[in-house]
């Protein structure tokens, strides 16, 4: 294995770890804005209990998947930054003031004007970020940076439902009151019904506008995963609908993994389509092996530690 | 606004707001650690209380630490893709490895601040250990890829080409223990103080609870011992930087030619060649620099004049951290009498450790000012200005005002919520 494998498979995994765990995080701010019904407080309640303790760490991902990309093809990153710099910015946004506002409508005092406030924009925010990097991929995958496309701003819609999807069905495995898990599960039913129908949306565009991407979307190596993704969404459905949580949950993270495979399938070994590859882009082999030893020496602390932190919060007996 | 002036007005911006968070995330951890460990040795409840105020300002600090951390993980791209371009393959390393330990705190702040129902007392008092260790090395790996850009090294240029890349060198770059030491003192300086000041603010306004003392104490002990080893560090520092970063020294004290006997020069409005209104020390510069009153300080005329640092500002960035930093020495004297003499605080002196805290952030950004004022017009020492590492993208501005309105809302945000966690905890 050449270096430049390693150090893709790093940046893919990177990707879809953050995809996965930030997105529900992510995911659990659109919810927490469409809170509804007589269990709307409730409701916010459990996206605070389910992300709280994990939203820092989740972020960490992107941060890495930042330094991954400047520190290993710094060419590309330069391109990219400069190019898409302005979905880039807008999902930058999003990010900071989902944050901030987590913390801070969780500091202040319940149900004081501030908290309120504060609420709103966490919701509003949280549709940002998954929105403008879904722009900003369908952007890249165009070729030609064209992030104001109908295609690019279709996958950003697809990005958003997709984040509210995974999110949902974590909400409806980790909450304990009976009737707030069946809240959730109704809204993870209709979030994985509307992510097939604004899947179509991207594709059709691509068919009659894109047609080099399209041509990609076809061969097998990103059909494959596609399909898959689409026949996992009916997995996912199915599960909700027998109440089998558990299942759900890994169901639809193996659906965005295919998503997401679907993705670097059509693109590789391209970076920026008919722009760059990632052997263009790639820094040298010396800055590559590196990189993969400050991989391995991270990986002795990060993963016990990331192991203790999901099974204090998320592990079976977290909720008691 | 000019493009770059705009790009660096944001970047400016972006470190000014960061640092005061980072610094803290950097030193605050050991202050809860340290609380919280004398619960669990005296199972004084003060001490617990202290711990748990700490924790949630802890918490909203690095909240809004990491989403002000990310922005400049983004802006490295989005204003400075020349930079990145030219030195991502050399330095991004150390950045690599920051991750690695933002990784740690992240992950250990979730268990802390959320984990005091489902740990043992002993076990979540050790998940803050993590914390308090990975938020030092992880500022030490940023501080590092700074070095890099004072004296870039690990690599070779050849036609204009960068080859024969070193990761482990250039992660090394020669100032990078002085850095490392500087900076991560500045975090327990500015922390130390900036904690004092809070609850020496309580203490005046007539709170004389076990967790305001006790958290006066803590908190001072940290500034204590942190700020006569940072000026001795300073000292050392600054015999480095006119040796090795001679230009870099020359607008720090404002020395305009190479000469024999310099004086140090306090205050006064540097002009590009000449300076007004200084008060000059003869021969002290020299005495600092070389043992006696005859060496020979490198004075700006040393490079060429379009590779001069802007010499107002270097040289005010220094005073105020020279000034600042000595008041609060001074302060931290007069404390430790009070303390040995075991009387009880006097008001002026309470009035003093409030001061402290403005201070301490003065000192903070005038010493990052300092350093990154002193390395112009370089973004990498030598071999690329900052003019031309800048983006081609339109819109700088724009978001240069965004970005600063953010700032100033999650500042203002911080500082209201901060006051009535404080305020809560008062009976």
């Amino acid at each position: 294995m050449t270096p430049l494998v390693g150090v893709a498979l790093v940046a893919l995994l990177t990707i879809v770890l953050y995809a996965i765990l930030g997105g529900a995080d992510f995911g659990g701010g659109v919810w927490d804005l469409l809170a509804t019904g007589p269990r709307r407080s409730e409701q916010r309640d459990a996206v605070s209990h389910a992300i709280g303790p994990v939203w820092e760490a989740n972020h960490v991902w992107l941060i890495f998947a930042i330094v991954t990309m400047f520190t290993c093809f710094p060419l590309a990153f330069a391109d990219i930054a400069t190019n898409l710099s302005a979905p880039l910015s807008f999902a930058l946004v999003g990010i900071v003031l989902r944050g901030a506002a987590f913390i801070f409508r969780n500091y202040a005092k319940v149900a004081s004007p501030f908290a309120r406030a504060w609420t709103a924009v966490f919701g509003i925010a949280s549709l940002l970020t998954p929105f403008w990097f879904g722009d900003s991929v369908g952007a890249l995958a165009t070729g030609r940076y064209a992030w104001l496309s109908p295609f690019a701003l279709s996958v950003g819609v697809f990005a958003l439902v997709a984040c509210a999807q995974i999110a949902a069905i974590f909400l409806t495995d980790e909450v304990q009151d009976e009737r707030l898990r069946n809240d959730f599960r109704r809204r993870a039913i209709g979030a994985t019904f509307a992510l097939w129908i604004v899947g179509a949306i991207p594709a059709l565009i691509a068919r009659f506008a894109e047609p080099s991407l399209f041509a990609a979307l076809i061969t097998p190596r990103a059909a494959i995963p596609i399909t898959c993704a689409i026949l996992l969404g009916l997995i996912v459905a199915l599960a909700l609908h027998r109440g089998a949580w558990q299942f759900a949950r890994i169901a639809v993270g193996a659906e965005a993994l295919a998503i997401l495979a679907g993705w670097f399938g059509a693109q590789a070994p391209a970076l920026v389509p008919g722009r760059i590859t990632l052997a263009d882009a790639a820094a040298s082999d010396a800055m590559l092996t590196a990189f993969l030893i400050a991989v391995a020496a991270g990986a002795v602390f990060l993963i016990p530690s990331l192991f203790l932190l999901f099974a204090v919060f998320k592990g079976p007996r977290s909720s008691a | 606004m000019d493009h770059v002036l705009a790009a660096r007005a944001q970047m400016g911006t972006s470190l000014a707001f960061h640092i005061v968070f980072a610094a803290l995330g950097v030193a605050l951890p050991l202050l809860v650690f340290a609380a919280e460990g004398m619960w669990l040795r005296t199972r004084d409840r003060a001490y617990y209380d202290l711990a748990r105020s700490w924790g949630k300002g802890m918490a909203i600090l690095f909240a809004v630490g990491a989403v002000s951390g990310t922005i400049l993980s983004f802006e490295l791209g989005l204003l400075w893709p020349g930079f990145m371009r030219f030195a991502g393959g050399i330095i991004g390393l150390p950045f690599s490895l920051e991750g690695f330990a933002f990784f740690i705190e992240a992950i250990f702040i979730g268990l802390y601040l959320y984990g005091w129902d489902r740990l043992s007392p002993r076990a979540h008092w050790l998940t803050a250990l993590p914390i308090a260790i990975s938020g030092p090395v992880s500022a030490s790996f940023i501080t590092m890829a700074n070095a890099w850009m004072q004296m870039p090294t690990g690599f070779r240029l050849v036609n204009g080409k960068v080859t024969d890349v070193h990761p482990f060198t250039a992660m090394f770059a020669e100032p990078w223990l002085v850095e490392v030491i500087h900076a991560t003192l500045a975090s327990f300086v500015f922390t130390g103080f900036a904690t004092a000041a809070v609850c020496a603010f309580a203490w005046l306004r007539g709170d004389r609870r076990a967790q305001v003392v006790a958290g006066l104490r803590i908190a001072m002990i940290m500034g204590a011992i942190a700020i006569p080893t940072q000026i001795i560090v300073g000292d050392i520092i600054a015999r480095f930087d006119a040796e090795k970063q001679p230009a870099k020294f020359a607008a720090m004290e404002a020395v305009y030619h190479t000469q024999r006997g310099a004086p140090i020069t306090i205050g006064g409005i540097a002009h590009a060649d000449h300076i007004d209104g200084a008060i000059k020390i003869p021969k002290a510069l020299s005495i600092l620099v070389g043992g006696n009153t005859t060496a020979e300080v490198t004075g700006l005329d040393h490079v060429p004049a379009d590779e001069h640092p802007p010499v107002f500002l270097t040289h005010l960035s220094f005073d105020a951290m020279v000034g600042s930093g000595s008041a609060l020495l001074l302060i931290a004297v007069m404390w430790l009498v009070t303390v040995v003499r075991r009387r009880e605080l006097p008001r002026w002196l309470g009035i003093a450790l409030v001061a402290g805290a403005p201070l301490a952030l003065i000192a903070l950004e005038a010493g990052w000012c300092v350093t990154e004022f002193g390395r112009q017009p370089w973004i990498a020492h030598g071999l690329l200005r900052t003019t031309d590492a800048a983006t081609i993208a339109p819109g700088v501005d724009i978001a240069f005002y965004v970005f600063s309105f953010i700032y100033i809302v999650l500042a203002a945000t911080c500082w209201w919520l901060l006051r009535q966690v404080d305020g809560e905890a008062r009976p």
